[in-house]
């Protein structure tokens, strides 16, 4: 804030470079316009920010209410912190249990995508044999259907092979429908990467699964990384699929089923501050990731945009 | 070593082949088989009926009117998500001012504003349906958005949100704005940065403003990524199932008034009688729109590259 003051001060703030035309036309631009639009974004940004961070914090102060406060007093902040909320949403609402299950579900699947996609991405990317293109556009055409289309379908295959209503299914599953946008992005990254070294290691007599393995993708590592973020965000956050796949057994529902779940029961039970907690519970993990590698996530989710 | 590579190309690709063919092709393929059937799922018999199916679809209001909400969402989520990412990540890449000779600069905190922006998009969004489910409570006494009007002197503008057949629809499409403009201020921000300043400062010497400098310099400069955008929100604006699922009174409601195909297509399935052949046919419907809107985008937006 200080320097703005400084240099928005007649006189003040000497150029350093620049030809004295475009110091002029720099310094006329900045006096007419600048001083407005600065406060004018300022004003702009701070209340859209305002509008995303608020609701959040809500939540979470909420979650340390009781539900009569919270029906009462909306806005208020908790007077005494009702920890109970959120041990009762953990166990009561099973969130606990479904918090585990997507671990596991997220966990297997991120790891078995990126492995399946990098490997058939490689091999679309490196090779040349009959079918090559075929192969690439069977995977990448997968990105513009809607999953929402083959819902009945995939309802049947998974019954019949028996995995509907399981974890390992739910896996499966998860890895499947990341497979189109992980070798479409994985195969463009492999081209880029130099051919030399892979060809000296196969000088040296590496297999090609050796060459893979141990050469190829710690070259590859940024471009894992990227599209792992995504399909770690993607699959945790995932509603529609376990919503058909795995209607079972509650003991194997993920966040989000329980979630939703939670939201239709508070409105027989008034069990509001569970709700909250039950929210919290969900967003607080993933917000914390976030904060701590918001450059990575960042870069990660829009790289896909960008290529 | 012919046989070597052979072997080897085929390994890798067996596992993910099969779990994809399996998962992904044959549900495709089976979806147009079970939309020319009667099939309620209940019985493993299904008796082909040609495209009674799709004429049903045809003749049903409540279809038309969806996939009408469809479009609606299609050709209003973008637009506006897409315009506020623009106008933010102008803001925050171009609408400061810094000492020295830094003419084009961010204002001050941009990484912050990014930072925060950005959080609904690593959000659940059952989270944020329920979480706005929530904001939207349409008691006047309880439901915080109500308590804020009045808490701001505008008592008289309290609603019923979720419950009013004519608002319904707009909240559900405001809260899907909230939940993506991060994601297209970052997008935007990055392709922003990677214009070259020499670009600006030619522009601003000519004499031009900034709004001049932001439809002429920086929006052509952009397109592509804001025609990627406009993809990506297409595919989020024809989904729109959780949102609509969890947000709306009674699952599309009131008065059906919210619903979108792929809730309808979910509720013919799972909910009334398994008519899995007419949810088939519109699972088939809701692939044609899906093309018609991806060609008309590619053909909108080719155009020249502009190479910087």
């Amino acid at each position: 804030m200080t320097t703005d003051t400084i240099d928005g001060a007649p006189g003040s703030a000497p150029h350093k470079s620049g030809s004295p035309a475009s110091d002029a036309a720099r310094w006329k631009w900045r006096r007419s316009e600048g001083g407005v639009l600065n406060a004018f974004s300022h004003v702009f940004l701070a209340v859209w920010a305002l509008m995303v961070g608020l609701p959040l914090l809500w939540a979470l102060w909420s979650s340390f209410k009781s539900s009569g406060d919270i029906l009462s007093h909306p806005l208020s902040l908790p007077t005494h912190l009702h920890f109970e909320n959120w041990s009762h949403a953990w166990t009561k609402a099973n969130m606990g249990q479904y918090f585990i299950n997507t671990i596991i579900v997220v966990g297997f699947s991120t790891v078995g995508t990126m492995l399946f996609g990098s490997m058939a991405a490689y091999v679309l990317a490196r090779f040349e044999f009959p079918g090559n293109r075929l192969i690439y556009f069977l995977f990448v055409g997968g990105m513009a259907f809607p999953v929402v289309m083959v819902l009945v379908p995939l309802f049947f295959v998974t019954t019949n092979l028996g995995i509907i209503n399981t974890l390992p299914g739910l896996i499966l599953v998860y890895i499947a429908y990341s497979l189109p946008f992980t070798v479409f992005f994985m195969t463009s990254f492999f081209r880029t990467l130099p051919t030399s070294v892979a060809e000296a290691a196969l000088v040296d007599g590496a297999s090609h699964t050796r060459t893979f393995f141990q050469i190829m993708v710690p070259m590859a590592k940024p471009g894992i990384i990227s599209i792992g973020i995504f399909n770690v965000l993607g699959q945790w956050n995932q509603y529609l699929l376990p919503l058909v796949l795995n209607q079972g057994d509650t003991d194997k529902w993920v966040l989000t089923q329980g979630l939703a779940d939670l939201a239709v029961q508070q409105g027989y039970q008034g069990d509001w501050g569970g709700l909250f907690a039950g929210l919290s519970i969900a967003m607080l993990p993933v917000l914390a990731v976030y904060i701590v590698f918001q450059r990575q996530v960042q870069a990660g989710l829009t790289a896909g945009a960008l290529k | 070593m012919r046989h070597g590579k052979y072997r080897f190309i085929i390994g890798f690709l067996a596992i993910p082949l099969a779990l994809y063919g399996v998962l992904v092709i044959s549900p495709f393929v089976q979806d147009f088989q079970i939309s020319l059937t009667d099939w309620t799922g209940l019985t493993p018999d299904k008796h082909y009926i040609g495209f009674d199916n799709y004429r049903k679809i045809i003749h049903n209001h409540l279809f038309w009117q969806s996939l009408w909400h469809n479009v609606l969402l299609l050709l209003i989520v973008p637009v506006v998500t897409l315009a506020l990412g623009l106008f933010f990540a102008f803001m925050l890449n171009v609408g400061g001012r810094r000492k020295g000779s830094a003419s084009v600069a961010g204002v001050r905190g941009s990484g912050a504003y990014k930072i925060i922006f950005f959080f609904p998009q690593v959000l659940s969004v059952a989270v944020i349906a329920i979480l706005w489910q929530q904001i939207y409570n349409p008691d006047p006494e309880e439901g915080v958005l109500n308590v804020v009007l009045h808490g701001i002197g505008l008592g008289s503008q309290t609603q019923s949100w979720l419950g009013d057949p004519k608002l319904a629809l707009a909240c559900i499409m405001a809260v899907m704005v909230w939940a993506n403009v991060g994601f297209y201020v970052v997008l935007f921000s990055a392709g922003m940065s990677s214009i070259p300043t020499e670009i600006y400062e030619a522009s601003l010497l000519d004499g031009a403003n900034r709004t001049t400098t932001f439809f002429r310099v920086t929006l052509p400069l952009l397109s592509d990524t804001v025609a990627t955008g406009w993809v990506y929100m297409g595919i989020i604006a024809m989904d729109a199932f959780a949102y609509v699922q969890l947000m709306s009174v009674n699952n599309g409601g009131p008065n059906e008034k919210t619903d979108v195909v792929p809730l309808l297509l979910f509720k013919t399935a799972f909910r009334d009688n398994s008519q899995y052949g007419l949810a088939a046919a519109m699972g088939v419907a809701m692939l044609l729109v899906t093309l018609v809107f991806a060609v008309l985008t590619l053909r909108l937006s080719r155009r020249e590259r502009i190479e910087f």
